[in-house]
């Protein structure tokens, strides 16, 4: 080939790569466009504080849901993080062979499957037993999900605290898990949270997990063992059902669900805000 | 205590001392207390991760035990009759993810080729900002813009159009709902593209530099340096970048729900309503009443799960081989 055809080819690949790039982008704008665009019109205090509606009478709101999200994401929390969190220290400290190479492979496969699959196995774990769909069983299925983010993230963090740190506390003859829990944790701290963050704002918007474990309902959650609302569930109901309000609702739902999401990845992103090397 | 237990017992993880280096004794109770801490979560991670292939396993048996290999090849869908086989909704699952790694593959690995090494540097973290928000939409929101705008767009301009150009295929043939294999096709794209984009970037940015640079130092322009230096050594990386989108594909359940049209058909045009392993459970699962039933719905989460544990572990060690397993992971 001769330069100037050689030239040529790259200014046209480069061009191709950046249209595919635009391209890649465009959804988002499209989709975020519509959501604020059909979304902002149904927002009003209302919706934030109110019970839905029944079909008929216009509206009402999603307080419930927003409830019963924010409780699920707490019992996910409280299954998922000390696991998380005590795992991706094993995976950053130890020198083991087989076990850690293990341990990253499932979770990295476990990241993979499908939501749908945790519903289905708190299902028959947790409905099954107890006859009755319940918070307890979304939540279960929730912090299975957030088992490997919290994970994975967790070691690459913890591997980032300089050994000197380690070295220094353990030279001044604290226990192991004093170096642990008091040193390296805390170092690591802004980093793990990122990871939490990333992987609440995940799990805040995971539906298919919670069709036939929390199941959502149109009151105020009534316990811990019955069933509960959530956003994203609630979204898919007003979504596919007839009725126009209930459209309208469905948009205003998804723009506050996907304001909650973005802003929980940006606290991701600040937590560790120049405190990351470039890797 | 002695200064050569506390060292011992600090640094014997650190060393990979074997742990009979430390006499038993003069480990802190502490220390055994926080190890066992760590490594019982451990096992607890793996425990439930093979609980959740037993589990599955065992709700499904009577299924499994009822039709065994049938339940795969047949293709009648029948809750009243009692009669289960599975073969519309692999066929549909199968369908809408190869659709949507034929348009994903090609604008994302072009994407991660421009932010890894063609575009200036100046653009590159807003954009890789930008696809990072569009992985964090949840499925459910794509979902609603599917069924409200990209449903609608299709039906009243992009079938008809295909009807007229390329109607003599029997892929573009039948009315234009709108709702269909196509839409499920392409809302797939649009979730798995963010997926795929920013694993091969990171594969491409693990290769390293000394490749880029003998390439140049040759003469190469940039994209024959990207072509010959980088794609070249990241192949494996990138194959498992298109695996793992592959895996989200498969699984994904929410969106294509809402914009299939959930009807078990096998139909050879991409203008008719399909139906997928994950919808079935997402529709089906609550109004199941039978054990079979339930039994039957359990089995395809239980293929759906060894699909991906498969997809997704190949996808893993491919990924691996490139930029390494405590890197590479995320995504």
């Amino acid at each position: 080939m001769t330069p100037t055809a050689r030239r040529l080819a790259n200014t046209a690949v480069s061009g191709l790569t950046f249209a595919a790039a635009l391209l890649v982008v465009c959804p988002l704008l499209l989709i975020f466009g519509f959501l604020v665009y059909q979304g902002l019109s149904a927002i009003n205090v209302d919706f934030f504080l109110h019970l839905p509606k029944p079909v008929g009478e216009p509206g009402g709101g999603v307080a419930n849901a927003i409830v019963g999200s924010g409780i699920m994401i707490g019992l996910a929390v409280a299954v998922g993080l000390p696991m998380g969190i005590l795992g991706g220290v094993y995976l950053a400290e130890s020198r083991d062979r087989r076990l850690p190479w293990v341990l990253r492979f499932v979770a990295d496969v476990m990241n993979g499957v499908p939501s749908i699959v945790f519903g289905i196995f708190a299902y028959t774990v947790v409905v099954i037993p107890m006859r009755r769909f319940s918070a307890l069983a979304g939540g279960l299925a929730l912090g299975l999900i957030l088992i490997p983010i919290v994970l994975r993230t967790t070691e690459e963090m913890v591997r980032l605290v300089p050994s000197a740190l380690r070295e220094a506390g353990l030279g001044l003859g604290l226990p192991e898990w004093k170096v642990s829990l008091r040193i390296v944790i805390p170092a690591a701290r802004a980093g793990i949270i990122t990871g939490v963050m990333v992987a609440v704002a995940r799990i805040s918007g995971e539906t298919a997990p919670l069709l036939f474990t929390a199941l959502g309902n149109r009151f105020w959650h009534q316990g811990l063992d019955q069933p509960i609302a959530a956003l994203p569930l609630q979204i898919y109901a007003y979504a596919i059902a007839p009725y126009e309000d209930w459209h309208r609702q469905a948009w205003a739902g998804a723009l506050v669900l996907i304001t909650l999401v973005f802003l929980a990845s940006l606290a991701a992103r600040l937590a560790t805000r120049g405190r990351i090397v470039a890797r | 205590m002695a200064p050569d237990s506390i060292a011992g017992a600090g640094t014997a993880d650190r060393l990979s001392l074997p742990p009979r280096a430390i006499s038993r004794g003069r480990v802190a109770l502490g220390d055994r207390i926080y190890r066992a801490c760590v490594l019982a979560s451990v096992w607890l991670v793996l425990v439930l991760a093979a609980g959740l292939v037993t589990a599955l396993a065992w709700e499904s048996w009577g299924a499994i035990r009822a039709f065994g290999l049938r339940f795969l090849v047949t293709s009648h869908w029948d809750p009243v009759a009692g009669e289960f086989g599975a073969l519309p909704f692999i066929y549909g699952t199968l369908l809408s993810s190869l659709l949507a790694l034929l348009i994903a593959v090609p604008l994302s690995l072009g994407a991660a080729i421009f932010l890894a090494e063609l575009a200036p540097a100046w653009i590159r973290p807003p954009v890789a900002f930008l696809i990072e928000m569009l992985a964090a939409v949840p499925s459910v929101v794509y979902g609603l813009w599917g069924i409200f705008v990209l449903v609608p767009f299709l039906r009243d301009w992009v079938q008809p159009a295909l009807g007229r150009t390329l109607g003599f295929l029997p892929l573009f043939q039948g009315p234009p709902y709108g709702i269909g294999m196509l839409a499920a096709g392409l809302i797939l794209a649009i979730m798995v593209v963010p997926y795929i984009t920013s694993v091969s970037r990171e594969v491409l940015l693990a290769v390293p530099g000394s490749q880029r640079e003998a390439a140049l130092g040759l003469g190469a322009t940039r994209w024959e340096t990207t072509r010959i230096a980088v794609l070249r050594y990241g192949r494996s990386g990138l194959i498992g970048a298109i695996l793992l989108g592959l895996g989200r594909a498969l699984g994904e359940t929410m969106a294509v729900t809402m914009v299939i049209g959930n009807r078990p058909e096998i139909a050879a045009s991409l203008f008719a309503p399909g139906y997928t392993m994950a919808s079935v459970l997402a529709n089906e699962f609550t109004e199941a009443t039978s054990d079979l039933y339930v039994a039957a719905l359990v089995e395809i989460g239980l293929l759906l799960l060894l699909i991906t544990i498969l997809v997704n572990g190949l996808a893993r060690l491919l990924v691996w081989s490139v930029s390494g397993p405590a890197r590479g992971g995320r995504g």
